[in-house]
């Protein structure tokens, strides 16, 4: 079975996502590199997590898919720019690795882990979920078809039981 | 009180003289918005009105995505502020394409005039900001080709500079406190994108 990572980066592709927004994410580090190496895709790092919903915005205004790479934390940074998924109904599709769920050690991660989904879903934002590797290609490519064909904004969080427990010093 | 004497209407119905269908045109909420419509309405016209923060960054998705056409962001020093790390993010990515210029009047115009942070220190007990200069910032957030625009001799300079010039172009221009005309386009955002979207690739 393929890396999960790898099933992620094929989805993108099939569905062609021209633009790429991600801040540095361990979880989605190799997803980030194959992207980046990607002769079809162009990656575009931020400062901060808001500014990929308006850079969603602009990409769809100029004919381009794009997809907005996020950890839990982020995205409370996004969350009035989020209205503009509303505001101009455009496609938009987020992954975001998990953090502050159970076996978490971080305490700092849990407000804005445990509230991750209660925001998105406030802001009108269809969430998906995926915990096994082998359920990670279709939940996104799920996503994608939401997002592109039906025209919604999705998000996909990536459970911490898939991406791994952040241990420091142990990996 | 700004010394500046640039009066924002005038200007920028001067920078979108003649747009053509190369022109794409994204404003910040406020002032800039009512300032490109004032200057004519069109669907190449992307105006906010919210979404403070993210005019530079949709201008920026906007650009890498139609990279033959010259994207223009027109907005004010305070939606950028908001989100003023996002020069960086433009000059991490070079758009060739892509100009920006922000109508600095010094103040939160659509709050009711109070200082902004680009306003002058000691400037009062009421009027004081901090004298930030946001061409520097740009400047210093890697965008090469910046400058700052005060007189109307400058202007017709400003204005190739803006519609031709190799981006990433910034250009902070220093505008007149005024009490103008609200002139408003479509408020529905679905209907701005789909407007524009039909103008450029022929479907919304």
């Amino acid at each position: 079975m393929n890396d999960w990572r790898d099933d992620i980066f094929q989805v993108l592709q099939d569905h062609d996502i021209k633009q790429v927004y991600h801040v540095p994410d361990a979880g989605h580090s190799r997803l980030i590199e194959a992207c980046q190496t990607s002769n079809s895709i162009r990656t575009i790092a931020l400062t901060t997590e808001e500014e990929g919903i308006p850079l969603a915005a602009g990409a769809w205004l100029g004919g381009q898919r794009s997809v907005l790479l996020m950890q839990s934390s982020g995205v409370g940074n996004t969350i009035n720019l989020m209205g503009l998924t509303k505001t101009l109904r455009f496609p938009f599709l987020t992954l975001i690795t998990m953090r502050g769920e159970p076996g978490e050690f971080n305490s700092w991660q849990y407000p804005m882990g445990q509230g991750t989904p209660k925001v998105l879903e406030a802001m009108g934002v269809l969430v998906m979920s995926a915990d096994k590797a082998e359920d990670v290609k279709t939940t996104v490519d799920h996503a994608a078809r939401s997002a592109f064909n039906g025209g919604q904004a999705v998000a996909v969080l990536l459970r911490q039981k898939l991406v791994g427990i952040k241990t420091f010093g142990k990996k | 009180m700004s010394t500046a004497t640039l009066q924002r209407r005038p200007l920028v119905k001067q920078i979108l003289a003649g747009a053509d269908d190369n022109l794409l045109v994204v404003a910040g909420l406020g002032s800039s918005n009512w300032d490109i419509t004032a200057a004519g309405d069109r669907p190449l016209n992307m105006p906010l009105w919210g979404a403070m923060g993210g005019t530079v960054p949709m201008g920026l998705g906007l650009a890498i995505a139609q990279p033959s056409k010259r994207v223009l962001v027109i907005t004010g020093d305070a939606d950028l502020m908001m989100v003023v790390s996002c020069l960086a993010t433009v000059a991490a990515q070079q758009p060739d394409n892509l100009a920006i210029c922000v109508l600095d009047n010094e103040k939160f115009g659509e709050t009711g005039n109070q200082a902004s942070h680009t306003s002058p220190r000691n400037n009062g007990p009421t009027d004081s900001g901090a004298g930030t200069d946001l061409a520097m910032i740009a400047k210093g957030c890697g965008i090469a080709d910046t400058g700052t625009v005060r007189d109307q001799a400058d202007v017709a300079a400003l204005v190739k500079d803006l519609r031709t010039r190799k981006g990433p172009v910034f250009r902070l221009v220093k505008v007149m406190v005024e009490k103008l005309e609200f002139v408003m386009p479509p408020q529905d955002g679905a209907h701005l994108k789909d407007r524009f979207r039909a103008a450029l690739l022929g479907s919304p």
